[in-house]
């Protein structure tokens, strides 16, 4: 018997039908056609199919769809058209820290947390927040050079915004 | 002039990735499609005594159930032998098993239903009653006479065996003055790619044409496979290779699950979707590896390598994989032991046996990693046994760098390496001196690191004597059509694939170049054989290597179709105009003659303006195969930094090193990402990956969650550097790189941890080299040193 | 690996939970993260015809400092043992214990509560309950219960908690300032299940070692209390000499299964190894 679900996909409130079985990256990819979550394990070992839920990461594949009521998903395609990500995005393409593809929208969800949660994260930091996510590809150095830069520039940003609103702060 | 090759150009269709845009053929839905499961053997070796499918039958969605007398007949069986392996056998193999399961895993029916649940909740529903029989699962014992056969179609457990010797090898060994020695194990893994094997099939019975839209790196070979397997003309058969989550050699295998999705499409007439699950892949992906080796060096008072003599007992499957066999890495290691040495003498032997696991076959690296485990190994001990330093015996007995050409002890042929340099260049990079004093004054504080390195060569650029001499209908050469648009964009379509290293980014470098116009303005189509001229495609590191040559030879046609074209339009002679800019422009000064839209323009919509008899296509199509050397064998040396934790076994990765050659670098950024990606897959089976196996012939850990792939935590950084010896055999110049991280990576570390462990005199000869296998070592090493 | 058909009900009260799951006698699973549950579905482990999510009953929340005891509701994510400033004032354990479980990820969606409640015998929580010599509350149609940490885990899988009965909280005594903590684990890979885990408290008085309580995890069908240990240390100061009588003396607490792929002295040995490393990190910690 099919559950309704209601959800925030990508800022767009979805309303669907479910069997209870399926888990929300069966539900994203099947029903609403977000392929850009990816199944590698469908046990939680592989990171492929990281989303945000409510804000944080989480295995898409372990998340029923039903357990999605009330909350908010998004997706790398979501992240992508609000630009949240793009300058994760732009390292990742100039570090080519992406082969197959197949990891990469999983990376970004990890990295995002990451960087919201410590803004200059060292190199052990970030594999440390990368320990569930698994990449045949790329060896991991790029990822976590990419990551890096991007930590690096958010931080000069926020600093120099800060520094920016100190100087207006003291002109008056 | 070149432009753009060289340059580390970023990859136009990472962005598609990096937006969550990829096209996966596990994203694929097609009107009508069903999805299959297969039910399999839970039992290593048996006789199916009975498959009930009645229940199953009965449970929702399900829409067929085959077993092998619906399903077999629609399609040849295959047998996975090569003629130029001599006394190769291997008994032919079915989609599903006819009587006798071979292996824990083997499909024995098929479930077709409206969603991968539903068939999942009908395969639990198949009954299957096995007579299980004791299965083979042992080392050499399993090759005497008279023991109990893996498969029962087969004369014996042995599938192949060969030997190499040169005429020397006794005696070399008879007058050395030191003979060093070791056994070796080197475990069965897998390739574990992201994302798992996927077809969908989709036949169409109203125009005979079926379509396999297949995550594979080979379409070109499936078209071939599909066609002749299942009767169909070739030109009916479509394989399209979209976006490929990984593959690295173990896509490009026939499997039972593949061909039974095209027989029931075939069948049923509708699309028909098998992505394998994890549990799926782990018990039916081709594994790699499994050898037990054997190894003696000889060596003269100065350190000088005299010869090796090994003997090599690999265990496959129940059968050999198709079409490449499972032989062929034993083969490759044979003949790569020794290789980047001036060692005159050799002997090899290669014992391949049967057994009831799952069939092994080539995966990245095919060989390497075991060749050169065992030579680095032995090199080693050498320069123990004569009180040499690691460097020093390499540098004593690495083929010189003017010394080439140069034909291995083994018969290979090596055009030029740079063994030397590489040396050189690796001493830079990991001071070697300052890291004995580090591990010196650590050591003192119960700190134990080690350094270790590893010269290596690889296997590229394949000719027809891989696989076509055997019979293997498997093409040697590649193929470009290559076009200018009317704007004056460039389009190429290669049958080289992209699996993401870059391959569609390096045609688009070399044609750019040929044809004077930024990378930009070139797109490439891969990974279609109805919209792609056919060829070998990728495997054994010949994407770049002939790919690559055979768009620069198609693009230099259609810079000459083009010159000339445009000598007639501005009435210049074509020999005193060139290509740069986007535009024809006179050669001598540069000057700008005609735009290439401007050409477009002219032969597209008004052919009319031409002088009379001026030819204004602007396509042209070009084959390349290779020609000169068998292969280009590319070259280089690893070291690794690790420290071990001899309470624990458990050993930190501080840092690696790799210096490579493969001839001309395209593109630098991506040759750095395919060597550091194949280092960790060569690290990966050196300390964690291991497909273990019980006496049952169970696979234990066949799963995410128990089979251990190296993650990121674990990993090294990874610092590489370059020598570039170009192929002469090319006007590219351009040698494969995909293999070479994994090729030595394994070995150096084996070194590492052995030099680490030197105070307690133990030493590791097993890969994975896990944390209880340390501490045995360590006890073992104990106990000797304490034994009256 | 799809799960196989169950139905989904979410109850918003212990009441409501308890009618559900009785319902269906014996063929009903609680749902709090689901990250245990639903892969073993997906491996086809266990099939329940009902799931009934308990993760909105509101008892469940919240983490809170009471008169004596930090009670930390079983809804608690890992995430939030491993940030929650309480937790890592009055409950360190746990905090220390939570970066070793499993991945970011998985940390944002599995539960204290069904992490004790499942009681996996290589899990790092269950060990560090024992160790701070926790209650776990549980609530049931027969009333609320609290039962102490030493006797909540009865053997593989297997809890005090009666079928249907709810584990609704984690009691943590607050600890006196002179208490040290320590935990560590031996693993292959970051966030792996240790080959053997420990967590270790111990109360010192004039640099005498007062009271310990030492629990290791993956080393049998049950986290296990190291009593032989524990004694060995209580009544001297912590030395090399302590340190030494206390590894020696894990050979009477621990009894590791002995398997072909990790025999069982191989355990202890790492045992051993690991309860001096945990001893060492206590000396070393303000
Ligand atoms: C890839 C992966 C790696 C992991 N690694 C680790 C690790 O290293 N260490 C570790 O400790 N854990 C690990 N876990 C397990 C993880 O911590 C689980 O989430 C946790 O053990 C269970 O919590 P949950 O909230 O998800 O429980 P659920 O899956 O919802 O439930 C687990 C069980 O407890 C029952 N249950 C749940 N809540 C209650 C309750 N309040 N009262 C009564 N019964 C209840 C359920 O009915 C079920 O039987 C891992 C999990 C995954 C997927
Ligand atoms: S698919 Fe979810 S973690 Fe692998
Ligand atoms: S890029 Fe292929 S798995 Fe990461």
């Amino acid at each position: 018997m099919k559950v309704l679900v209601n959800t925030k996909v990508n800022g767009t409130p979805v309303q669907e039908a479910v069997t209870p079985r399926s888990s929300l990256a069966d539900f994203l990819r099947d029903d609403l056609g977000l392929t850009g979550t990816h199944l590698g394990c469908e046990m939680g070992a592989c990171g492929a199919c990281l989303v945000l839920l409510d804000g944080a990461p989480v295995h898409a594949c372990l998340v029923l769809a039903v357990q999605a009521e009330g909350g908010t998903v998004e997706t790398v395609e979501g992240l992508t058209e609000t630009g949240a990500v793009a300058d994760l995005q732009e390292n990742f393409h100039d570090r080519n820290a992406l082969q197959c593809g197949y990891c990469t929208s999983g990376m970004l969800m990890s990295a995002q947390a990451l960087l919201a949660r410590n803004a200059a994260p060292s190199r052990d930091e970030i594999r440390d927040a990368l320990s569930g996510n698994y990449c045949r590809c790329t060896g991991y150095e790029a990822i976590v050079d990419a990551i890096a830069a991007t930590g690096r520039a958010r931080a000069a940003a926020t600093e120099s915004a800060q520094a920016a609103s100190a100087n207006t702060e003291a002109a008056e | 002039m070149t432009l753009h090759i060289g340059q580390p150009q970023r990859r136009e269709n990472a962005r598609r990735h990096l937006a969550g845009r990829g096209r996966f053929v596990s994203d694929l839905a097609l009107p009508r499609m069903l999805h299959a499961v297969f039910v399999r053997s839970p039992m290593a070796k048996g006789r199916i005594l009975d498959i009930d499918t009645e229940a199953a039958s009965l449970c929702p969605g399900v829409l067929r159930i085959f077993t092998a007398a619906d399903l077999n007949p629609r399609c040849q069986p295959w047998v996975g032998t090569l003629d130029h392996f001599a006394g190769m056998q291997s008994p032919p193999m079915n989609i599903l098993a006819e009587d006798e399961v071979l292996w824990a895993g083997h499909p024995v029916a098929m479930i077709l239903a409206h969603s991968r649940a539903e068939a999942e909740d009908a395969a639990d529903q198949v009954l299957v009653d096995i007579e299980d029989a004791e299965p083979v699962t042992g080392g050499a014992p399993v090759l005497l006479p008279g023991a109990p056969r893996a498969n029962e179609a087969a004369d014996s457990n042995l599938c192949y065996e060969t030997l190499l010797e040169t005429p020397d090898v006794d005696r070399a060994f008879a007058e050395a003055a030191h003979v060093v020695e070791a056994a070796f194990t080197f475990g069965r893994h897998t390739a574990v790619t992201l994302e798992p094997r996927a077809v969908v099939a989709d036949y169409d019975p109203a125009s005979g044409a079926l379509t396999v839209h297949h995550g594979t790196q080979t379409p070109y070979q499936f078209q071939d496979v599909y066609a002749r397997h299942f009767g169909l003309p070739e030109g009916k058969v479509r394989v399209i290779a979209p976006d490929v989550g990984g593959s690295f050699g173990m896509k490009l295998h026939v499997y039972n699950e593949e061909m039974g999705a095209v027989a029931a499409s075939l069948i049923l007439g509708r699309p028909v979707r098998y992505v394998a699950d994890r549990l799926e892949s782990f018990v039916s992906d081709i594994h790699a590896r499994d050898h037990d080796v054997h190894g003696r060096m000889a060596v003269a008072a100065d350190g000088t390598i005299l010869a090796m003599e090994v003997d090599d007992l690999t265990r496959i499957g129940a059968v050999s994989a198709y079409p490449r066999t499972s032989a062929a890495e034993g083969n490759q290691v044979i003949r790569l032991m020794g290789a980047p040495y001036r060692m005159p003498d050799y002997r090899g032997k290669l014992s391949v046996a049967f057994q009831n696991k799952v069939q092994t076959s080539q995966y990245r690296a095919v060989g390497h990693p075991i060749a050169c485990a065992v030579t680095e190994a032995l090199v080693e001990r050498a320069a123990e046994a004569t009180g040499c330093d690691p460097f020093e015996i390499r540098a004593r007995n690495l083929i010189a760098d003017d010394a080439y050409p140069h034909v291995s002890a083994t018969g290979y042929q090596f055009e030029k390496l740079s063994h030397q340099a590489c040396l050189a260049r690796l001493r830079e990079m990991m001071d070697p001196d300052a890291l004995r004093v580090e591990q010196a004054a650590l050591r003192t504080r119960g700190i134990y690191r080690g350094f270790g390195i590893a010269s290596f060569v690889e296997i590229t650029n394949p000719g027809a004597t891989f696989y076509g001499i055997g019979g293997a209908r498997i093409s040697a050469q590649d193929g470009a059509v290559v076009r200018m648009l009317p704007s004056g964009d460039i389009h190429c379509a290669i049958s080289v694939t992209e699996q993401g290293q870059g391959t569609e980014t390096i045609i688009a470098q070399v044609v750019a170049d040929q044809l004077g116009v930024a990378p930009e303005r070139v797109s490439v189509t891969t990974g279609d054989t109805a919209t792609t001229p056919s060829g070998g495609a990728n495997w054994a590191c010949r994407g770049a290597g002939i790919g690559g040559e055979t768009a620069l030879r198609a693009g230099r046609q259609l810079r000459d179709r083009i010159l000339t074209l445009a000598g007639a339009l501005v009435q210049a002679d074509p020999a005193t105009l060139r290509l740069a800019g986007g535009a024809v422009v006179d050669a001598a000064s540069g000057a700008p003659r005609i735009a290439l839209e401007e050409i477009g323009r002219i032969a597209t919509y008004r052919p009319d303006t031409l002088p009379h008899g001026v030819d204004h296509s602007l396509t042209v199509a070009h084959h390349f195969a290779p020609v000169g050397y068998p292969f280009d064998f590319t070259n280089g040396i690893q070291g690794s930094l690790v420290e071990v934790d001899t309470e624990t076994g458990l050993v930190k990765l501080l840092k690696h090193w790799v210096v490579e050659d493969c001839g001309r670098i395209i593109n630098p950024l991506l040759v750095d990402e395919q060597i550091r990606g194949g280092v960790v897959q060569g690290l990966g089976p050196a300390f964690f990956e291991e497909c273990q196996y019980d006496v049952d012939g169970q696979l234990t850990n066949g799963s995410l969650a128990d089979y251990l792939v190296p993650m990121a935590v674990e990993m090294p950084d990874i610092e590489i550097a370059h020598i570039e010896t170009p192929t002469q055999d090319t006007i590219l110049g351009a040698k494969g790189v995909g293999e070479a991280g994994t090729a030595a990576a394994g070995a150096a570390a084996m070194n590492a941890v052995n030099d680490a462990l030197r105070p307690f005199g133990a030493c590791l000869t097993q890969t994975p080299m896990t944390p209880l296998r340390i501490l045995d070592a360590l006890d073992a090493a104990l106990k000797e040193r304490t034994a009256p | 690996m799809k799960l196989p058909a169950f139905e989904y009900l979410r109850a918003r009260s212990p009441e409501e939970a308890w009618q559900l799951h009785s319902e269906v006698e014996g063929d009903a699973v609680y749902l709090s993260g689901g990250h245990s549950v639903v892969p073993s579905m997906a491996l086809r482990l266990q099939a329940p015809s009902r799931l009934i999510d308990i993760s909105g009953i509101a008892d469940l929340h919240g983490v809170v400092a009471q008169d004596n005891a930090l009670r930390i509701g079983a809804m608690t994510r890992h995430a939030e043992v491993m940030d929650n400033p309480l937790v890592a004032r009055h409950a360190p354990l746990l905090a220390l214990a939570a970066p070793h479980v499993a991945h970011p990820a998985i940390r944002n969606r599995g539960t204290l509560g069904g992490n004790l409640a499942l009681a996996d015998p290589a899990s790092e929580f269950p060990a560090a309950v024992l160790a701070l010599r926790a209650e776990i509350e549980i609530i049931g149609p027969e009333g609320s219960r609290h039962v102490p940490a030493d006797e909540f885990f009865l053997d593989l899988y297997e809890t005090a908690l009666a079928p249907g009965e709810i584990l609704t909280a984690v009691h943590v005594p607050l600890p006196p300032a002179s208490r040290v903590f320590a935990f560590d684990e031996i693993a292959r890979r970051r966030g792996d299940y240790a080959m053997v885990g420990a967590a270790a408290q111990a109360d010192l008085e004039k640099g005498m070692i007062v009271d310990a309580s030492i629990a290791f995890f993956s080393v049998g069908f049950t986290p296990v209390r190291a009593k032989a240990a524990q004694a060995a240390l209580i009544g001297a100061p912590l030395s090399r000499e302590s340190v030494a009588r206390a590894q020696a003396s894990l050979a009477e607490d621990l009894d590791p299964p002995d398997d072909p792929g990790f025999p069982a002295h191989r355990r202890l040995q790492l045992a051993r190894v690991l309860l001096g490393r945990v001893l060492n990190q206590m000396e070393t910690r303000p």
